[in-house]
């Protein structure tokens, strides 16, 4: 993907390969401050994907950018081109609704086609595109079908086609997949995906789901308080997360609150290796980066090596999870492959490199 | 249907029911039934059936004239009432203005005052300005009046409107005009024929303003009451029951809508 | 969403409307109450003479007081017919319910003028009750009082209102959680006590919904006592009738007029936060 995408947390200069450029946008409503001098780029067939809690304001942003909501300040550019201004039927972008909004007077083939009659395409062109966007979404038996007859999965495919078949320049897609239930979900969700890869159509997706958002998107942008804390790739945003609340919100981690002195992080009973300056320091440390040390295996050269005794074990199939205790009551979350039930004292170790410092 | 319901009969109740029924039944039976009288409008018991009274009935001008007007008023006031009423179920749910409050109130007044009083201060409006009574100022009286019922009826239409089907259409790139007549208006359409119909009987049977808003044209309750001032004839009872079992078929049709209203929101 | 344009274009025109048809009308009315006639002619004069005219004139208070008789004795009859019929529906109809809700409507919609004529009809010296009766050799003449009295007033208005009544009761009734009933006989009570611990308390906001109906439309009628009331059954908007009709006093009527609102603008809301007080969510 480009990587020569604006990332806020840097202070880094914003490129003109940018398909859409949220600039300072903030949005109140009354009193209330939503969202708060929000900056975000968005390339060119990206697939990216606003997470945050309820309240976080990630449905807000989709809102602003689809134009059912005005920015109380700041602005939306698409290319050259100022977007707020413009009424959201006059936008090259449109939306997947959180409960499919499909037209319940027409059939689906008819939904479908809204779109271009509305815009007065002629009639040969809507019936050919029509039909190709059923195809896509696989609905072309359903298209005589009226929405009441569908399922809740097919509904979604058809609110897909219906967005999809405008040949819009990003498509918004707001939680369309939290009304399925799981099964369905994971299998939509790799539909989704490679629907994505096959129409080069750049998606923003809305989602409160951090597997979703980790499995899908080519970068995420964690939204906390009408605040973008963080814009990175998936996999940066795992093992490089910028603040705590980015490593504790998407996966698990023991936050360690550390005191670094002339090279060394010490929290607690656990010292390791750190170039940061003196002074308090917070560090998140997955759970998964904590590895037994058994007798015969030796640990790596620079592991920090700890005892610790196992208060609470947890099953879960293919691994398990330790509530170990370091000692004075310093408890850490531990993920080990799956093995037998343990008791007692053991040897613990992870890598100085896997503790990432965040802020608060 | 819980244990509650079914094990316990109450008899008492039950006779309590049916005499109700009877009560509220048993008048217009006995206005059928004696519609086909031969010897008229009362004693006991009926005597010989005949058509004479519906004969007579066909044969009376004046009678389908006022049919014939009340028709007119009836499907003017429809239109009126629908129009003004769809426009105002909007406005309260959509936009805020200075009286918002009042308007709501001032509407429904018509409604819950004794028709008298609405029947004057109008009649006292047609003075004013000069206007001679006639079926005109009937129309607009009745289409003034039953407002409020096409507003409420529409107004909760609206609440039970998924909103996003609005914002989809308009995302698509439908114009807000676009939008209003391809999803607004049909996702209303079966509160648009509840509230006509409702509008159209009421308009049907409306006396109270009318009495006083009439010129010469007589609509049909007017008609009638001007046979009754003379005396009762059998001829009454035979339109009552037309009245009666064409009232029976809107009602019909009206629950039917609302059911497949029902059904459909589910 | 809305834009301006959108929003003006909804609101203006019902608002002019109303506020020329029927506010100006309703201001009207209450402008010609404070005017005075004279030599058959209304005078803009501004007074309050003619309320003075109505709570001095004992002719007024009395029909006004035999009005709020005739609507009370209605609201109660009312009552006592269609909240047992509600109940019945409500509780004990089981699968017929939908098939006798809608017998309930029916008369609702059959015109006024039909139903009242049909008791017109019934109650007269000649009519179908007298034949009945003299058939049957239960009585051996007409019984007078039957039709042209109050009597007749109330008893075609309780046939009127009762299906107006059981509307708003039924609904409330239904709205009452089954488990409810089936808690209170779980705790020992008696189908009556949980009647009238439970359901009861719980349907008198649609009580009091159909009784306010019912006082406040049968306090306004003036057909009723025309067709069936006689000279003994006139109620107060007969007076209102007469005054802008033969005894050519608009003012005066307009008072009467504005008197009839006020009442019923106060049961209105008197009832309205009654409602609110006892209804329970």
């Amino acid at each position: 993907m480009s990587t020569a995408i604006a990332n806020p947390t840097d202070s880094g200069a914003l490129v003109s390969a940018a398909l859409l450029e949220v600039r300072s946008v903030a949005k109140r409503f009354g009193a209330v401050k939503v969202l708060n001098d929000v900056s975000l780029n968005i390339a060119s067939g990206e697939f990216l994907t606003l997470l945050g809690e309820s309240g976080s304001g990630k449905t807000t942003l989709l809102r602003l950018i689809a134009g059912f909501e005005q920015p109380s300040s700041g602005e939306i550019w698409m290319r050259d081109k100022r977007l707020d201004t413009l009424p959201p039927y006059k936008r090259p972008v449109n939306t997947v609704f959180q409960h499919y909004a499909l037209f319940p007077h027409l059939n689906v083939r008819e939904n479908v086609a809204y779109g271009l009659r509305v815009k007065g395409t002629a009639a040969r062109e809507i019936s050919g595109r029509v039909e190709e966007a059923l195809r896509m979404v696989k609905m072309t038996e359903f298209a005589a079908t009226r929405p009441a007859k569908l399922s809740g999965g097919q509904q979604q495919r058809v609110a897909l086609a219906r967005a999809l078949v405008n040949r819009p320049r990003i498509l918004l897609l707001d939680e369309p997949l939290s009304a399925l239930d799981a099964n369905l979900r994971k299998q939509m969700q790799s539909e989704l995906k490679a629907l994505q890869r096959e129409v080069g159509i750049t998606f923003l997706f809305v989602t409160h789901d951090q597997d979703e958002a980790m499995a899908l998107s080519d970068r995420i942008a964690l939204l906390r308080g009408g605040v973008l804390e963080q814009v990175a790739t998936p996999r940066d945003i795992y093992t490089r997360p910028a603040t705590a609340y980015a490593a504790q919100f998407i996966g698990q981690t023991n936050l360690l609150a550390a005191e670094i002195r002339d090279g060394w992080a010490i929290c607690g009973a656990l010292r390791w290796r750190s170039t940061e300056p003196n002074g308090p320091a917070l560090f998140s440390l997955r759970p998964e980066a904590i590895t037994q040390v058994s007798a015969n295996s030796a640990s790596a050269p620079g592991a920090v090596c700890f005892r610790a005794t196992i208060r609470q074990q947890l099953y879960g199939g293919a691994n398990e999870t330790l509530d170990v205790d370091c000692g004075d009551w310093q408890f850490l979350r531990v993920r080990i492959p799956a093995s037998q039930p343990m008791s007692g004292e053991f040897e613990f170790a992870f890598s100085s490199a896997d503790a990432v410092r965040v802020r608060p | 249907m819980s244990t509650y319901e079914t094990s316990r009969r109450a008899p008492v109740l039950v006779i309590y029911a049916i005499c109700v029924f009877a009560f509220i039944y048993l008048p217009i039976a006995v206005l059928i039934t004696y519609s086909f009288n031969g010897t008229g409008v009362g004693g006991f018991p009926p005597s010989h059936l005949t058509l004479d009274w519906y004969r007579q009935l066909f044969n009376d001008r004046a009678i389908w004239d006022a049919v014939l007007n009340s028709l007119l008023v009836a499907a003017a006031s429809v239109a009126l009432a629908l129009t003004l009423g769809l426009l105002a179920a909007l406005a309260l749910d959509r936009a805020t203005f200075p009286g918002k409050a009042l308007f709501r109130r001032l509407v429904l007044l018509p409604l819950i005052l004794p028709g008298i009083i609405t029947g004057l201060s109008l009649l006292m409006f047609a003075v004013l300005v000069r206007a001679p009574l006639s079926l005109l100022t009937v129309f607009l009286g009745h289409g003034t009046a039953l407002i409020s019922v096409a507003t409420t009826e529409l107004f909760a239409g609206l609440q039970k409107m998924d909103r996003a089907q609005e914002e989809a259409s308009l995302d698509l790139g439908a114009t807000p005009w676009q939008t209003f007549w391809r999803v607004t208006l049909p996702a209303l359409k079966l509160s648009i024929i509840a509230a006509g119909l409702l509008i159209f009987t009421l308009s049907m049977d409306e006396i109270a303003v009318t009495f006083f808003l009439i010129g010469r044209d007589n609509t049909l309750p007017l008609e009638i009451w001007g046979r009754l001032r003379r005396g009762i004839t059998p001829e009454i009872n035979a339109i009552s029951t037309l009245i009666f079992v064409v009232s029976v078929g809107l009602i019909v049709i009206w629950y039917r809508l609302r059911a497949r209203a029902l059904r459909n929101a589910e | 969403m809305y834009s301006r344009a959108y929003k003006s274009l909804v609101s203006v025109p019902p608002l002019l409307w109303v506020g020329i048809f029927l506010l100006l009308p309703y201001a009207l009315m209450l402008v010609h109450s404070l005017w005075l006639v004279r030599d058959g002619f209304i005078v803009h004069q501004w007074n309050l003479q003619n309320y003075a005219t109505l709570f001095t004139n004992p002719v007024y208070l009395q029909v006004l007081l035999r009005t709020m008789r005739i609507a009370a004795s209605v609201t109660v009859c009312s009552l006592l017919l269609g909240y047992p019929l509600a109940y019945y529906l409500s509780f004990h109809s089981g699968a017929r319910k939908e098939l006798l809700y809608q017998l309930v409507i029916v008369p609702l919609w059959v015109s006024y003028l039909v139903r009242g004529y049909a008791w017109k009809t019934i109650l007269g010296s000649d009519g179908v009750l007298n034949g009945f009766l003299q058939y049957l050799h239960i009585t051996h003449g007409p019984v007078g009082f039957l039709l042209y009295s109050p009597f007749a007033v109330v008893l075609m208005l309780t046939h009127i209102y009762t299906p107006f009544v059981f509307l708003p009761i039924y609904a409330a009734l239904e709205t009452i959680p089954r488990p409810l009933v089936e808690a209170s006989q779980d705790l020992g009570a008696s189908p009556a006590k949980t009647f009238l611990h439970v359901i009861l308390p719980l349907s008198l906001p649609g009580l009091l919904a159909g009784a306010t109906f019912a006082f406040v439309l049968s306090l306004g009628d003036f057909l009723a006592p025309l067709l069936v009331g006689g000279a003994s059954g006139t109620m107060i908007a007969n007076v209102v009738q007469s005054l802008f009709g033969a005894a050519y006093d608009w003012p005066l009527g307009a008072a009467v007029s504005v008197c009839i609102l006020l009442i019923t603008l106060a049961l209105l809301s008197m009832g309205e936060l009654l409602e609110k007080r006892w209804a329970y969510k």
